[in-house]
């Protein structure tokens, strides 16, 4: 029972489909349950959210790395395998929360800065790093520094992921890194930031912890952060 | 049903009806007058018979004469010219089937090239900073048997490759004109699935060919019904002149029933008017000729209207293949075979460039983009052939595939219908209601079903470099490396015991 509904899991994971209304890659699942339904009949057996996080969840995911590195997958592949991981979080969440480990890997904090209203890339960071296991807050386009830096202390934040793709608005980015100095939340909390303009020198230069090329490098770089410096 | 080619759904017609029926007309009276010179007795008076009016007179040191063919008489060989025909493969599966009311475009590779270049990566060191990078070397040699067998071997392997024209020449010190038509048929047959197309150098070597095809085809009646090979006859001589050896081969080809290709290759400037009028109007009444003596040797027989009309390099009357004229003729003769409903046999894809590289890329795009949008039944010349067709290039020949195959999914259907219509409204319904807004999901199943293009798969990593031919010589090198399919050995056996002349070392079972 128990191997069956993991296997479930991971298999749809791989299949993209968050519930029974998903179609996966094959077509004729619509209507089987999907990661959803099954996080949730695992729960019920009393499965524990670890095991459903790490030999289900996280398993399927790392399958699905594996299969975008020999070519198999592609982008859509791996946002639709992020989504459905997504999809079994947000059914585990009171569970974790009883557990008090809801933060999974870390609460992240994603917006693409003031004045900038380009969310494709932000949205691809977003998605995955949920995939891996964030808990991610996604805040949208065009958010001032100001309402970064309050959300991130609402939410009580690890990280904040900054996402610009316009080297007008990119300086915006460096406001965020300075709000967060004034209210002291400096050292609890990274900064990491992405976008075409900019660039890991560029972080270095505005005072940020971290920079991400793609969405792979999100991940890698967030984790690194969060590892290293004090997860609470 | 052939699967192979792609279907034009709605071929670009540059020529309007009337201009067409112009054209037909010219052609039809430059046929009648001046009318052709034709060298070959034969056909002279086989035209005769069919109402042609003839006038001997001498031209050198050759007989020949003056023939004025009537409309009738074309006419006449244009109904019972076959609309539909098969070009047979060692695999059936691989058969082109052409039907000239249809419009299903294939690509082929062609033609006889003296030279073979190959890509051999070398490594420099960079006199700035001593850093060592890897460049494309380009090696040119000879062509011979064994380039031949690489080339047909490559060419089995290049999916978008629908037919297979010899495209190196070979010249090994034991080739001559009595072994040299034997080798490479076989050379190309025993290394080549696909429909093979080639021309005969020597009139005695036809039989032995024919019987080679025989063998591996399983005998007469099998050959006629699945042609593992089909021939080409430049049957004239721009222009309107008929060559005596040529014509004596398509009366002989045309009467053992076998496809045929009339090509025809005028240059606009040189041996045709430049302008699309006087190019298309002769080339097309060239075309016909070869067509007329073909069915009147053998009424029904099936043939292709070959014409490979190009245009004079202005500096030097070289060919040119990749100028815009050069569309425009080819399209046009296009246009005037599906009038005549004769399958036609077309060009494209020839880099007027020496190697490689941007140049090439520019010409050989341009024109296999734009001569299929007139959906020819054949198009030649599509593979490798750079230098003006003077070098054939393995590696600009996996370039062509994929640049074919871009062409190819070009003339997809759209996908325009009322259920599509449905789906959408429904995904876009679910999208905006969802917190990214991202079609991603529904992409998964147009990428597993093929329907969406890959991309250029020769990309290099270096910033600073074009490693796109050092990417298809890697590409090459896997290809060359693919199991040959090879006739069977008891065919190979009877082959070589049946046909003096062919090299023991092209025998894969010596
Ligand atoms: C799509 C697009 C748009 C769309 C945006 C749609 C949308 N929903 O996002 C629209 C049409 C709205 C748009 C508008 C404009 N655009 Co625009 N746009 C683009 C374009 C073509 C692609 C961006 C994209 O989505 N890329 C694909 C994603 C997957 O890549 P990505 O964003 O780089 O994200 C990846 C990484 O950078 C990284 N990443 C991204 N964010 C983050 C965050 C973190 C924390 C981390 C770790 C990593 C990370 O991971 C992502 C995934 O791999 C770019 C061209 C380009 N080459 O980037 C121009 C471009 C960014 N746009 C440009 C311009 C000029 C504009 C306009 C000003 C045009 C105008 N005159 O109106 C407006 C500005 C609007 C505004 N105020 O923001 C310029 C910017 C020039 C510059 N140097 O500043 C570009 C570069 C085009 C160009 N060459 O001119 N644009």
């Amino acid at each position: 029972m128990k191997d069956k509904l993991i296997e479930g899991i991971v298999e749809n994971v791989l299949q993209g489909r968050r519930n029974k209304d998903d179609e996966g890659i094959e077509e004729e699942n619509i209507g089987e349950p999907g990661v959803a339904e099954l996080v949730q009949e695992a729960l019920d057996n009393g499965i524990d959210t670890n095991t459903i996080l790490l030999e289900g969840l996280s398993k399927g995911m790392e399958q699905v790395g594996q299969k975008y590195e020999t070519g198999e997958y592609f982008i859509p592949d791996m946002l639709t395998a992020a989504e459905a991981v997504e999809a079994g979080m947000t059914v585990m969440e009171p569970y974790l929360a009883g557990e008090g480990t809801s933060e999974g890997k870390g609460k992240v904090i994603m917006a693409t800065v003031e004045k900038d209203l380009h969310d494709i890339g932000k949205n691809l960071v977003s998605i995955m790093l949920k995939g891996a296991g964030f808990n991610v807050v996604d805040l949208g386009i065009d958010v001032p520094a100001a309402r970064i830096v309050e959300a991130a202390e609402e939410e009580n934040a690890d990280l904040v992921g900054l996402s610009a793709l316009l080297n007008t608005t990119m300086v915006n980015m460096e406001d965020v890194v300075k709000e967060l100095e004034k209210k002291g939340l400096r050292d609890k909390i990274k900064v990491i930031i992405g976008g075409a303009p900019t660039s890991d020198d560029f972080a270095s230069e505005i005072g940020a912890d971290g920079y991400g090329k793609d969405a792979f490098a999100a991940i890698r770089v967030a984790e690194e952060l969060l590892k290293a410096g004090g997860n609470k | 049903m052939s699967q192979r080619g792609v279907v034009v759904a709605k071929p670009y017609e540059r020529l309007s009806r009337e201009q067409v029926e112009l054209i037909n007309r010219t052609s039809l009276d430059i046929l009648k007058s001046p009318g052709i010179l034709c060298y070959h007795e034969e056909s002279v008076s086989l035209l005769e018979k069919a109402g042609a009016k003839v006038k001997a007179t001498r031209e050198g040191e050759h007989d020949a004469w003056w023939v004025s063919i009537p409309e009738k008489a074309v006419r006449q060989a244009l109904d019972t010219a076959p609309s539909k025909v098969t070009l047979g493969a060692r695999n059936p599966e691989n058969q082109v089937i052409m039907d000239a009311e249809e419009t299903r475009v294939h690509f082929g590779s062609g033609s006889e090239t003296n030279y073979w270049l190959e890509v051999e990566p070398e490594t420099f060191v960079s006199k700035q900073d001593g850093r060592e990078q890897v460049f494309p070397v380009m090696k040119k040699s000879r062509g011979n048997v064994s380039y031949l067998c690489r080339s047909a071997h490559l060419a089995n392997n290049l999916e978008n490759l629908d037919f297979f024209i010899r495209n190196v020449n070979v010249q090994d010190e034991d080739i001559t004109t009595d072994n040299k038509d034997v080798n490479v048929f076989f050379a190309s047959l025993n290394n080549i699935t696909k429909p093979v197309i080639g021309g005969i150098a020597d009139f005695e070597q036809l039989e032995k060919v024919v019987n080679m095809a025989e063998i591996i085809a399983g005998g007469k009646e099998e050959l006629i019904k699945n042609p593992v090979t089909s021939f080409i006859t430049s049957v004239i001589k721009s222009p309107l002149q008929v060559v005596a050896e040529t014509a004596e081969k398509l009366i002989a080809i045309a009467r053992m029933g076998l496809p045929v290709v009339i090509s025809t290759s005028p240059q606009g400037g040189s041996t045709a008017p430049i302008d699309e009028m006087g190019m298309v109007a002769q080339v097309n009444a060239e075309a016909l000729t070869g067509i007329v003596i073909n069915q009147l040797a053998n009424p029904g027989a099936p043939v292709i209207y070959g014409a490979v009309p190009v245009r004079a390099r202005m500096d030097d009357l070289h060919d040119m293949y990749g100028v815009p004229e050069f569309c425009h003729y080819n399209m046009a003769c296009a246009q005037m075979a599906r009038y005549y409903k004769v399958p036609c046999y077309s060009t494209a894809g020839v880099g007027d460039a020496k190697v490689p590289g941007v140049q090439a890329a520019v010409e050989k795009m341009f024109t296999y983009s734009a001569v299929p949008f007139a959906a020819p039944d054949l198009i030649h010349y599509a593979f490798g052939l750079l230098d003006k067709t003077q070098t054939f290039s393995p590696e600009q020949a996996v370039l062509d595939n994929h640049q074919i195959g871009m062409v190819k999914f070009l003339h997809r259907e759209s996908g325009v219908n009322a259920e599509a219509a449905d789906k959408t409204k429904q995904i876009v319904e679910e999208v905006m209601n969802s917190p990214y807004r991202m079609y991603a999901r529904y992409a998964r199943k147009m990428l597993r079903r093929g329907g969406v293009f890959g991309g250029f798969p020769f990309e290099g990593e270096n910033d600073d470099q074009d490693q796109t031919l050092l990417k298809l010589n890697e590409r090459f090198r896997q290809l060359e490396e693919v199991e040959p399919q090879h006739l069977p050995e008891d065919i190979c056996s009877r082959i070589f015991e049946q046909t003096p002349g062919l090299l023991p070392r092209l025998n894969p079972y010596a």
